[in-house]
């Protein structure tokens, strides 16, 4: 399992076939050599190194076939075909949240209402029924005395507890590592709330008087953050390629000029989130559960 | 042991034409009547009716839904300790012990079901199965659970059941049963041994610990079952045999608080080694508010130390063997002790503040964070909860009314398994 800080080096892939190379050619060469038919077929690019790979790929597959036979050949394409084809769509992204906590504003809520607005949440009982996808939770450090304030939301881990616990499997964990509830499945037995860590989860206990159409809620369903997902598939470029869409509580953020929230590709070295994430540091919540969270904090 | 044997002609159905049996009938239907219409109000106007809010998520409904399906499967050890163990003392009463773990689980699960935010879709929990879910184990084991109960409860029903050749047959479904049972509350118990998240839950011990309170409350209900019975229908005859085979589930009943208590002292114990555990403890035993009176008030000194004392007697003080009275009692005790222990477990530990920020104090925060949140429930909660104990009860008396299940009286040698005086003889003394 990867470490909430351990992003990939800017060459690193994201699956690796120089076990699958290995074990059928037995030498360095021919693990390489998949490895860069990889590259190739998960590449979006035509301009990345992968051409430069295709190109070494097919003089060396010639010196493999002349080694091997064509019958290894035949067998070794049959697995990438079979590796490839079994990949989730997108799964070489990992959607992420960087939260600067030295940046947060105690008493500002800006990301909370942009939350609410955007998934016509209403929270105005002013009770604990009340939805909340967002909530700002201020913490007094006991041994040090300092005091840091954050936005606390769905933490997106790469091992959810409220995925392995749900019986229908409405709790889900999307291949670009995003954790949504289909709303249509959900029977509304709260277990996923029982074994959030975070108490991230809001179980609808009223009727829904104002749902957006990009985002349904149900009442005697569950829901948490889901990163403005709606957003992120709307305004995706390509298959492969991360969205520049944000979600809303960033944005807002944004707007408000503290810049705390920084959303993105946690997988692209070259993502601003990535990049925050190597320049500032950043920590997951709970790391001793290893959950692998995707929202990372720092100054907490 | 030959002497407990029962004919199956001895066997009889109960209530025909009787007036308060329909009273009974009439009023278990009003209950169940009530229970629907609660769930109905809960499912149109969602759950904010409810004292359950964003961090207690389980609510009464869960602590009466898990009571009688812990109580069922303890419920079915009778019949087990005939057709497993050999006891031929409770053959007799094995057909009741069958009706009761199916009674007492569809009660349960029905209270578990109309809880659901949709239980239109209970469907879905078959149709879509997550394997890896812990619920959806136990939606497995409960339906097995039912249908080797029913099988179970039809082979005991058998006119030829008392036949040694089918003695094969009764003890190799009895296994079955006793193995199932225990899966089932192993089970029960994993719903909250793996919840990792919460400090009040993730422990391994849930399973023995749920495993050691379903013989117990089982038994309880078994007991008041069988008295109310006795004493209202005379099935069985009141006597000397039923005293004798009474005394004897008041001593398994004394084990059974006894092994409950065991377990829950090494919960705690435990924990209270662990200095990271310190907190929790301090919350369920100390400074939790509500959930500390009901730990000490409701499940120690309510539903261990005085069952304990009722059954197993104090020196000077009570005397033992205990009256039939005192069995019922303490049978009583047992149950309040259950839904107490029940109620620390199910809301004492989400009324426990999450450790997100260990180290840190939330100073500023949502409502459902840092501080406990207060749980009140409301009435449709506690009707619901009502309801499927009147379900329960309703599936009971509608197969005592319809199959054979008691016999007229408990015959055999009152002396002949056990060193246990009659009750009848020791039920001046002590209470």
């Amino acid at each position: 399992m990867r470490g909430e800080n351990d992003l990939p080096a800017p060459g690193d892939k994201e699956e690796s076939f120089g076990s699958s190379g290995a074990g059928l050619g037995g030498d360095s060469e021919s693990g390489e050599a998949f490895e860069a038919l990889f590259a190739k077929r998960e590449s979006a690019d035509p301009s990345t190194p992968a051409t430069e790979a295709r190109r070494h790929f097919l003089i060396r597959i010639g010196a493999l076939a002349a080694v091997s036979g064509i019958g290894g050949f035949a067998i070794s394409r049959a697995i990438a075909d079979e590796r490839s084809s079994g990949e989730p769509v997108g799964a070489k992204i990992r959607y992420g949240l960087f939260v600067d906590a030295d940046r947060c504003a105690r008493g500002c809520d800006a990301c909370v209402r942009a939350c609410n607005e955007e998934h016509g949440l209403e929270p105005e009982h002013g009770i604990a029924t009340d939805p909340q996808w967002i909530r700002k939770v201020t913490l007094l450090d006991r041994r040090s005395g300092r005091i840091s304030t954050l936005p606390l939301m769905c933490q997106h881990c790469e091992e959810p507890p409220c995925v392995d616990v749900c019986p229908t499997g409405a709790s889900f964990k999307r291949a670009d590592g995003i954790v949504l509830v289909d709303k249509h499945i959900c029977i509304g037995c709260r277990y996923c709330v029982m074994a959030c860590p975070f108490q991230a989860r809001s179980f609808v206990h009223e009727e829904v008087t104002d749902p957006k159409p990009w985002s349904p809620r149900g009442k005697g369903t569950v829901e948490s953050c889901n990163f403005c997902v709606h957003r992120l598939d709307a305004s995706k470029e390509s298959e492969g390629s991360a969205s520049r869409a944000r979600p809303a509580c960033v944005e807002a953020c944004d707007t408000r000029g503290y810049r705390a929230l920084v959303f993105g590709d946690l997988n692209d070295p070259l993502d601003p989130v990535a990049r925050a994430i190597a320049e500032r540091g950043g920590q997951g919540l709970r790391p001793d559960l290893a959950l692998d969270t995707k929202v990372l904090y720092r100054g907490v | 042991m030959g002497s407990h044997e029962i004919s199956y002609a001895e066997y009889r159905t109960i209530g025909r034409g009787s007036g308060p049996f329909i009273a009974l009938i009439v009023a278990l239907l009003l209950v169940i009547v009530a229970g629907l219409a609660a769930a109905h109000t809960m499912d149109s106007e969602g759950h904010h009716i409810t004292g359950m809010n964003n961090r207690i998520v389980w609510g009464l409904p869960h602590v009466f839904a898990i009571f009688l399906i812990v109580a069922a499967s303890g419920a079915l050890n009778i019949a087990s300790l005939s057709s497993v163990f050999k006891r031929k003392r409770y053959t007799p009463l094995a057909r009741l012990s069958a009706v009761m773990a199916i009674a007492l689980l569809a009660g349960g699960l029905m209270v578990l079901v109309l809880d659901l935010g949709r239980p239109d879709r209970l469907i879905i929990a078959l149709t879509h199965y997550n394997p890896v879910s812990v619920f959806a184990w136990n939606v497995m084991l409960y339906s097995v659970f039912i249908t080797v109960s029913g099988i179970y409860l039809g082979v005991l029903l058998a006119p030829d059941a008392g036949d040694p050749k089918r003695a094969r047959w009764v003890s190799g479904i009895g296994i079955v049963a006793l193995s199932w049972r225990l899966a089932l509350t192993t089970g029960t118990g994993c719903i909250f041994g793996f919840l990792v998240a919460r400090q009040a839950y993730d422990a391994a011990i849930m399973a023995p610990l749920f495993v050691a309170m379903s013989l117990s409350s089982g038994m309880a209900v078994f007991i008041l079952v069988l008295c109310a019975t006795a004493y209202w229908a005379k099935r069985p005859q009141p006597g000397a045999a039923f005293d004798a085979t009474l005394g004897q589930l008041a001593r398994l009943q004394g084990i059974f608080v006894a092994l409950t208590s065991y377990f829950v002292i090494v919960r705690h114990l435990t924990n209270l080694y662990a200095a990271e555990h310190g907190e929790i403890e301090r919350f369920l035993l100390i400074d939790g508010g509500l959930h500390p009176a009901i730990f000490w008030i409701g499940q120690i000194l309510l539903g261990t130390l005085t069952p304990l004392a009722l059954l197993l007697g104090i020196p000077w003080l009570i005397a033992k063997p205990p009256s039939a009275k005192r069995i019922v009692l303490a049978a009583g005790a047992v149950v309040i002790g259950g839904f107490a222990w029940l109620h620390g477990i199910v809301i004492g530990g989400q009324a426990a503040p999450l450790e997100i920020f260990p180290g840190k104090e939330i100073i500023e925060g949502d409502l459902i964070d840092g501080n406990p949140v207060g749980y009140s429930p409301t009435l449709p909660e506690f009707l619901l909860g009502l309801g499927g104990v009147a379900s329960a009860l309703l599936i009971i008396v509608i197969a005592l009314r319809l199959l054979r299940i008691l016999p007229k009286s408990l015959s055999g040698d009152a002396d002949e398994t056990d060193a246990v005086p009659k009750v009848s003889e020791a039920s001046g003394s002590g209470l």
